[in-house]
C-alpha cells in the first residue's frame, strides 16, 4: 500500500508501525514514531495497523538550540 | 535548582549550526555546560552521529518542541522526546510569530497545563510578561525562561527594565534568559541582574572561533554569576570621590 513517510510517498508491504521501521531499515529503539498527527509509543507499534494513505513521522535526535 | 537539579554550570547550550560534529564537542567540552538543547527531525545522513555525539558529552539533554506553531503539535512533539531522549525535561517552544519567533503565549500556556500534568518538567520559552508567567506557575512550571531578544538575533537583552521586573516578581522561580544573546558581556549582564542562567546558541556556533567564543560564555557566566553573589554597589547619577580628602596637601 501507499503510505507518506516523513513527508515521501512510499509503496510498502508492511502493515504494521513496527514491520514498516523494519522495512524502511531504521534503527527502531533510536526513534520515536507519530501516525496521522499523533504519537505511537514503542510499545503499540507492533499492534498499529497502517492503512493505505497513513502520513507516518519517523523523528531521530538532532541538532537544536 | 532547575526541576531538584543543582547545577554547577548555569550556561546551557543549544548544539545547532555548528561548522563540523567536532567543532561542536569541543565548543561543549570549552563551554563547561551541563545542560545541551536538542531537537527531534527527520533524520538525515548523520543522525547516528550526533546520537554518540550526545552520549559522549555526559551533559543532561533538555528536547526542545522548536517549530512548532500549536499546542497540539507542540505536545506530540514532547510525547516523542521523552521515548527518545528518556527525560521529562522539556523546552517548551510555541512560535507565534514568523519574523519575531515570538512565543504564542495561549497556545504555550495549554501545552504547558497538558504536559505539566502528565509529568513532564517543563522549560517554557516565554516573555516578560508577568501574568504569563504567573499562568504557567500555576499550570505546573516550576522554571521560567523569558527571551532577551528574538531568537539567533544577538540583540541581547531588549527590555532590562521589564527583566529586571520579571526577576523580582518571581523571586524564587529559577529564570533563565533564553535566546537573543549575542555577546559574552550580555550575559554576564543577565547573571548580574540575578538570573539564574543563560540559554543560548547562535553566539558560539556562529562565531568564527566557536571554541574560543564557548570559553569565553563561561567566563562571562561564571563572572556575571559570582558579581551577583557578591552584590553590586548602587548606581548613583552623581559622582562619589574614591580616595579620602582627608590628609590631602595644601598644594593650591
Amino acid at each position: 500500500m501507499r503510505v507518506d513517510v516523513n513527508g515521501m510517498p512510499h509503496e510498502v508491504g508492511a502493515t504494521t508501525l513496527s514491520a514498516l521501521l523494519d522495512e524502511l531499515g531504521f534503527e527502531a529503539p533510536c526513534v520515536a514514531t507519530a501516525v496521522d498527527g499523533t504519537f505511537v509509543p514503542r510499545t503499540l507499534r507492533d499492534a498499529h495497523p497502517l492503512s493505505p494513505g497513513a502520513r507516518i513521522e519517523i523523528l531521530a535526535p538532532m541538532q537544536g538550540g | 535548582m532547575f526541576y531538584k537539579t543543582e547545577l554547577s554550570s548555569r550556561l546551557f547550550l543549544g548544539t545547532a549550526q555548528y561548522p563540523s560534529p567536532a567543532i561542536l564537542a569541543e565548543a561543549i567540552r570549552a563551554s563547561g555546560t551541563e545542560v545541551i538543547t536538542v531537537s527531534l527531525r527527520r533524520e538525515g545522513p548523520g543522525g547516528g552521529v550526533f546520537r554518540d555525539l550526545i552520549a559522549a558529552t555526559g551533559c543532561r539533554v533538555l528536547p526542545n518542541t522548536a517549530g512548532c506553531h500549536s499546542a497540539r503539535e507542540a505536545i506530540t512533539t514532547a510525547h516523542m522526546a521523552r521515548e527518545v531522549f528518556g527525560t521529562n525535561w522539556i523546552k517548551l517552544e510555541v512560535i507565534g510569530h514568523a519574523d519575531t519567533l515570538q512565543p504564542d503565549p495561549f497556545a504555550l500556556l495549554e501545552a504547558a497545563r497538558v504536559l505539566c500534568a502528565e509529568g513532564f518538567e517543563v522549560f517554557p520559552y516565554t516573555t516578560e510578561d508577568l501574568i504569563l508567567g504567573e499562568k504557567l506557575i500555576e499550570a505546573g512550571c516550576r522554571v521560567l525562561m523569558p527571551w532577551g531578544a528574538p531568537i539567533g538575533s544577538g540583540q541581547g537583552l531588549r527590555n532590562i527594565e521589564g527583566l529586571r521586573s520579571m526577576r523580582a516578581h518571581f523571586p524564587d522561580i529559577p529564570l533563565v534568559i533564553d535566546a537573543g544573546i549575542g555577546a559574552p558581556s550580555q550575559a554576564a549582564q543577565a547573571m548580574e541582574m540575578g538570573f539564574d542562567a543563560v540559554l543560548l546558541n547562535t553566539a558560539v556556533a556562529k562565531a568564527l572561533d566557536p571554541v574560543g567564543m564557548a570559553r569565553a560564555f563561561r567566563q562571562a557566566v561564571e563572572a556575571g554569576l559570582a558579581a551577583h553573589r557578591a552584590g553590586l554597589m548602587p548606581r548613583r547619577d552623581m559622582a562619589a570621590a574614591s580616595t579620602p580628602i582627608f590628609g590631602m596637601a595644601a598644594l593650591a
